[in-house]
């Protein structure tokens, strides 16, 4: 202990957004003490950018890891939302009902199919169920259908839920369970050794056996203070969001959404990716407003009450990070611009691996060491 | 077509910088919202000219203002129109007008979008029947409207004293003015000083009082509590007056706590802003001029800090002038020979503000409700939701919108953002600055998808004067 | 609710305009807004909101309050408060949340 007081804690996350505040979740609930420490009102913070889809349809092509644990994180994703409900109240409004991707050509549809055909070879034993749907089947699924639209393709396993619905539960959740909350707590140093890190905000210090690295953007800086490495870029996406209209649509697809309040949210999502790569700027904003006019004619006359710009968090190839330090063990890195999707996944199946002090062998390709590899090559 | 100089309003301050600009060869384009000049202050002068219980300044000034600005040669004036995006790096500012979108593409760009009244969240303040003093202002200058049946004016202000005598000479017969504030307002005003060159504007105020009470308007002094009461519209208005609860019948309730710059566009740019302590307002970082920390923005105008339209006027005088010397019209010594007399002008506007700032300063409680108040009236969040989300944790009102939607509706926090702030700063023990404000985005206005998906330049119809 | 003054309005060379509040006529002078006419209708609320159901009017009658939206001639949400009235202008009530017009049935 020094003069300015060392608390000692099970467990340091450092990030509250949804991928810090999911594991903070998930290893308070295991039964460890754990500090989630955050930054203040204006940081980047990509989960209140996120589009909120909970998206298995097309992630991880080439990269069957990615495929299951996206299909796991939905599997994982009932659960979470029933204890979120019963222990905060609040109701994430997550429906997994299936989701679109829409077609504008024959071409597109042939592409898509092929594209759906190779996520299911490469899903082996573990399944992927797909249907492509011609434009007159889709009518009947989803209104006002715009003419250009050719068909789509569908899985069971896409839904959506509402990020910010999902934060605040999460962090009311974490902190109902006695898990200690530090907003305007940046990070100014760590000391790391062996199952002991000791995190410096200002003057003060937390310690604990376990540090979780879960600061988007800024695990780039933090995570060679621990012996790992994140090799991340800022993508800026944009989304926007119109006025509350009567519920209208009642399946997630890929560039609209309505949520639960009853806003339409339009983006376009360029998958593996996320959302594609933006500037606020009038272009850009045009192109989302006519992707979503060109898919449903009817979107036109609402108003746009909002628009989102954040910084998303991508790694070279857009896949997650999932890393343990071989030189400090204790300390683990969390990086995804899937923070809603994987938010299954990470309160139910990640952090109990950190709490055990062990990441799941079939987390291993996720190690940033992949991007070593490729610089080699 | 690139113009010298974009400016956004119509105000007294845009008004203004159009006739300076234009008069040193600059050329100019002006867009405002409303369909004629004058801004909110000499709003719809022209079509009130004929109209008694406007008389005074508003027709003489304000007329006088309008007209000289339809008169000048080389301004491109685009009313009904909305600023919806603004790229002050590349000068690009993207509009709406009827329907149809456009961009405009400026060497400079002054920012004269005026102020808004102080959102005052009061128990009660979202029924029907009761509304901001400013609205009834307008509706007499909009339409020749008044309220009817018992109306209070509730607050304090020049407006409630401008507002009570024009809404008794307009036939207004049951009037009462619950006026604010602490006795001990006017000793701290006393101290601020500046009443002998403020003479001429202390002077209006005094008459105008004088009129209140030769036509029989009835005050009462250090109203505190306010509350509005109905069952679906406003019915009764309660107070506490020393340690008395009172209430009054009323079947229209305006309500005022001064004027607030509109920092909504400034805020989305990320201009450089102060937290004005006295005023209880945010106000964006200028200079003498008014140039913001961006180098090809400036803010002229209540906008910048409330100063009442003459200092408005002045101000958009500086901005222009500042702008001819900054695209190589005038050198150094023209620029500030121009602005002598003007700079005389604004501080004989602006030396009545350290006392009116004083003397009407905001109750603490204005950022601070009581929990059941309504602050976010579009998402309907109440001050106790707030405080709760700010024990949480919330630091500042982005999380609280992320968390809550407080600001998240249509008006994008513009009547509870700066509430919202005070409360967590209240209960969090913080500073406003710590607490921070919220970060707009475009669109600043909603347009509809539509609009934003067919934007073509070419499409927007030429208006004119 | 609001009354005009015949004396001051419209003014010289101005004229009134009939519009419909909730479908009932109201004469209005030329130049004010639609909010004008549905403060002069009398009309217990221009909208109800979208998450409370609670009844609105104008509150800031300079366009930032959104409490004035309206649907005007078959649009939903506008800011009635920064349309000028036009003869014969339909103005409704905005019920809760708005609708989405599909027509698109097939």
């Amino acid at each position: 202990m020094t003069a300015s007081g060392h608390a000692m804690h099970d467990a340091i996350v450092i990030g509250g957004g949804l991928v810090g505040a999911a594991i903070a979740y998930g290893l308070q609930r295991q039964g460890l003490s754990t500090v989630m420490l955050d930054e203040g009102d204006v940081a980047h913070r990509a989960s209140r950018g996120n589009f909120g889809l909970v998206w298995v349809q097309s992630k991880g092509l080439g990269a069957p890891h990615y495929q299951h644990w996206t299909h796991a994180s939905a599997r994982a994703w009932p659960q979470l939302a029933a204890d979120l409900l019963a222990g905060t109240g609040i109701d994430v409004g997550l429906h997994q009902p299936g989701g679109l991707h829409f077609c504008f050509s024959d071409d597109e549809m042939a592409q898509r199919d092929a594209l759906m055909g190779q996520l299911r070879r490469e899903a082996g034993n573990a399944g992927y169920e797909y249907r492509m749907i011609p434009a007159a089947e889709l009518r009947d699924m989803v209104p006002g259908l715009g003419p250009q639209v050719v068909g789509a393709s569908w899985t069971p396993y896409d839904g959506h839920a509402s990020p910010l619905h999902l934060l605040r539960a999460l962090h009311a959740a974490f902190q109902d369970g006695g898990g200690l909350y530090r907003p305007n707590a940046r990070v100014t140093a760590i000391k790391a050794a062996p199952r002991d890190f000791a995190v410096a905000i200002g003057s003060e210090t937390v310690r604990a056996p376990r540090l979780v690295l879960a600061s988007g953007l800024g695990n780039a800086d933090l995570a060679p203070l621990v012996g790992l490495s994140a090799p991340l870029r800022p993508e800026r996406g944009q989304i926007l969001v119109t006025e509350r209209t009567r519920q209208v649509l009642a399946l997630p697809t890929h560039v609209v959404r309505q949520t639960e309040e009853g806003s339409l949210l339009l983006g376009d999502s360029k998958e593996d990716m996320g959302f594609d790569t933006l500037t606020q700027t009038p272009a850009i904003m045009r192109a989302i407003a006519r992707k979503a006019v060109q898919t449903f004619p009817w979107i036109a006359e609402l108003n746009i009450v909002r628009a989102w710009a954040a910084l998303r968090v991508m790694s070279p190839d857009g896949k997650p990070i999932y890393d343990q330090s071989e030189r400090y063990p204790g300390a683990t890195i969390a990086n995804c611009h899937s923070g809603v999707t994987l938010a299954g996944a990470h309160a139910g199946l990640l952090a109990p691996m950190i709490a055990t002090g062990a990441l799941a062998p079939d987390l291993s390709p996720f190690s940033a060491r992949r991007f070593d590899v490729q610089k080699a090559a | 077509m690139i113009t010298d100089l974009a400016i956004v309003g119509a105000g007294p301050a845009g008004m203004a910088a159009a006739i300076e600009a234009a008069a040193l060869g600059l050329s100019v384009t002006v867009l405002d919202e409303q369909p004629a000049p004058g801004g909110q202050v000499f709003r719809a002068v022209e079509a009130a000219a004929s109209d008694p219980a406007l008389a005074g300044e508003f027709l003489d000034a304000g007329g006088a203002l309008a007209k000289a600005f339809r008169a000048a040669k080389g301004i491109a004036y685009r009313p009904r129109t909305t600023l919806w995006h603004l790229d002050p790096d590349a000068g690009l500012l993207s509009v709406t007008s009827s329907g149809a979108t456009a961009e405009i593409e400026a060497r400079r760009v002054v920012l004269a979008t005026g102020a808004q009244e102080r959102p005052v969240p009061i128990p009660g303040w979202t029924l029907p029947g009761v509304m901001s003093a400013g609205a009834a202002q307008i509706l007499l200058k909009t339409a020749g409207a008044v309220p009817e049946g018992a109306v209070v004016i509730a607050g304090q202000g020049p407006l409630c004293w401008l507002l009570a005598v024009q809404l008794l000479r307009a036939g207004v017969e049951r009037l009462t003015l619950l006026e604010t504030g602490s006795g001990g307002a006017l000793r701290d005003a006393l101290r601020a000083g500046g009443l002998w060159t403020g003479r001429k504007l202390l002077a209006k105020g005094v008459a105008l009082m004088r009129e209140t009470r030769a036509r029989g308007l009835k005050v009462v002094r250090n109203v505190r509590d306010l509350r509005a009461e109905g069952d679906g519209r406003v019915s009764t208005v309660r107070w506490r007056q020393g340690t008395r609860d009172h209430a009054l019948a009323c079947d229209t309730l305006l309500l005022h706590e001064g004027v607030i710059p509109s920092t909504h566009i400034t805020r989305a740019l990320g201009l450089d802003h102060d937290w004005d302590e006295r005023q209880l307002c945010w106000r964006p970082r200028l200079d003498e001029w008014g140039a913001t920390s961006h180098p090809n923005v400036a803010v002229a105008g209540d906008g910048g800090g409330i100063g009442g339209w003459e200092a408005a006027a002045a101000g958009g005088r500086l901005a222009a002038i500042d702008a001819a010397h900054r695209l190589g019209r005038l050198d150094a010594a023209a620029r500030d020979g121009r602005a002598a007399g003007v700079r005389k002008a604004q501080r004989a506007a602006l030396a009545l503000r350290p006392f009116l700032d004083r003397l009407y300063r905001p109750g603490p409680g204005i950022l601070t409700p009581a929990d059941d108040t309504i602050v976010c009236r579009c998402e309907e969040i109440t001050a106790g939701q707030i405080r709760g989300a700010a024990r949480r944790g919330a630091a500042g009102p982005n999380q609280v919108k992320a968390f809550l939607r407080a600001g998240m509706g249509p008006c994008q926090g513009r009547m509870c953002g700066t509430v919202v702030a005070g409360l967590i700063a209240e209960t969090r023990g913080a500073t406003m600055e710590q607490v921070g404000a919220l970060r707009p985005r475009a669109p600043f206005k909603p347009m509809t998808v539509g609009e934003l998906a067919n934007a073509r330049p070419e499409a927007m119809p030429e208006l004119t004067a | 609710m609001f009354r005009r003054r015949p004396e001051a309005r419209p003014a010289q060379g101005g004229r009134l305009v009939e519009v419909f509040v909730a479908g009932k006529p109201v004469q209005v002078p030329e130049g004010a807004s639609a909010a004008a006419a549905v403060l002069l209708s009398g009309a217990p609320a221009i909208r109800t909101t979208p998450v409370g159901g609670a009844p609105r009017l104008p509150y800031c009658m300079i366009g930032i309050c959104f409490d004035c939206l309206a649907e005007i001639d078959g649009v939903a949400n506008r800011q009635s408060c920064l349309v000028p009235v036009a003869p014969g202008m339909r103005i409704e009530p905005q019920v809760g949340a708005r609708a989405a017009r599909i027509e698109d049935a097939a």
